[in-house]
């Protein structure tokens, strides 16, 4: 049986609504600019509800998103599901107690803190960002909620750039993406 | 089936804010709104309230305030119909941007928005989840209405009055959920 499977109609809008920066944050790199996205309700509420479709009916009681772009994403398909919505922070946002864990970057580390108390053992939660690169982030997020004790059952992102191979970081969890670029 | 009155839907929603003393410094009481995120009602009950006063203002544009205002604008755009448009600290939006300088307790900030989000004679809100001296949300103001957009109202879940951010709005409305006290 071949591999093909066809594509839900509704990427193509998604994929054409992304808009390609060339050249930022610096020389040589392609950004991904998801708020041309945002500038068309029809094409955004597409994006929210394949998310949606998809874990609906998994038991997902948490959905954790990653500042400041997962937090777009990330309550829509937390409110569709009914689950709670955690916010996963640059270092010193989120007041009171934290948990933190760093992650390297390609020139240093940054940090990615969570509120202690947000999450339980018993909660099944799904991590969300806008973007996949090298993982490193979705990495330090799944470190997280695992730390609290939760399971993590997938990592979702809006588009993955598997030229940086971002999947081979995440120790096995499974990567739920709708568009891929290539450079 | 109902989803409760006006009124027990905002006690909920007041109940569920925690208030942080002596965050980011000392004798500043925060108010976290992280925790009615954990609670699915509090957190619908809150972008339901918005949406039924929105819905029917022919409203085509929703701005939110990084970061807290992306958690809380997407779900009211998505509801409503209308674009979400993010509103950002400097050097993030990629591409063309027009900026906004404006002054905090000590120093000043800059908001970004991108060239060609909105049109002018569009009708649109400004998010945010808190209002304290009005800062942002007049620089906000500032950079919609300086491309022709009419600001309908601001809204934001809390209001700290004793900083009186409604004087700093001139005439344009301010909504808000809950007013909380400082001391």
């Amino acid at each position: 049986m071949s591999g093909f499977r066809e594509e839900d109609p509704r990427i193509n809008s998604i994929r054409t609504k992304i808009r390609v920066v060339p050249n930022f944050p610096k020389q040589g790199i392609d950004f991904l600019d998801i708020t041309t996205l945002l500038l068309d309700p029809k094409v955004f509420k597409n994006t929210i509800d394949m998310f949606v479709e998809r874990y609906k009916n998994k038991n997902i009681s948490v959905v954790a998103g990653i500042e400041a772009r997962g937090f777009i994403f990330g309550p829509p398909i937390a409110l569709a599901i009914g689950a709670k919505f955690v916010p996963l922070r640059k270092p010193r946002k989120l007041p009171g107690e934290v948990i933190s864990e760093e992650y390297t970057l390609e020139y240093g580390s940054d940090c990615l803190e969570m509120h202690v108390g947000a999450v339980q053992h018993s909660d099944r939660a799904l991590v969300v960002d806008d973007l996949v690169a090298t993982g490193g982030t979705l990495c330090a997020a799944m470190n997280l909620l695992e730390r609290a004790g939760a399971e993590v059952v997938e990592c979702a992102c809006v588009i993955e750039l598997p030229a940086l191979k971002g999947r081979e970081r995440l120790n096995g969890k499974p990567l739920y993406i709708l568009v891929e670029y290539h450079s | 089936m109902t989803s409760g009155n006006v009124e027990d839907r905002i006690q909920k929603i007041s109940s569920v804010i925690r208030v942080i003393p002596d965050f980011p410094k000392p004798g500043i009481m925060f108010q976290d709104i992280t925790t009615l995120l954990l609670d699915t009602k509090a957190f619908k009950d809150c972008i339901d309230l918005f949406v039924e006063r929105y819905k029917d203002k022919n409203i085509s544009v929703v701005a939110g305030v990084e970061a807290r205002g992306f958690i809380f604008g997407p779900p009211i755009a998505l509801a409503i119909g209308a674009k979400f448009v993010p509103l950002r600290k400097p050097g993030k939006l990629p591409g063309e941007v027009i900026r906004e300088e404006y002054s905090l307790e000590y120093g000043k900030d800059i908001m970004e928005m991108h060239v060609g989000a909105v049109n002018a004679g569009e009708r649109a809100i400004i998010v945010d989840d808190l209002v304290a001296t009005g800062g942002t949300l007049r620089a906000a103001l500032n950079l919609l209405e300086h491309v022709g957009v009419e600001v309908v109202e601001c809204a934001c879940l809390i209001e700290l009055p004793e900083l009186k951010g409604r004087d700093r709005l001139g005439d344009k409305p301010l909504f808000v959920l809950v007013s909380a006290s400082q001391s």
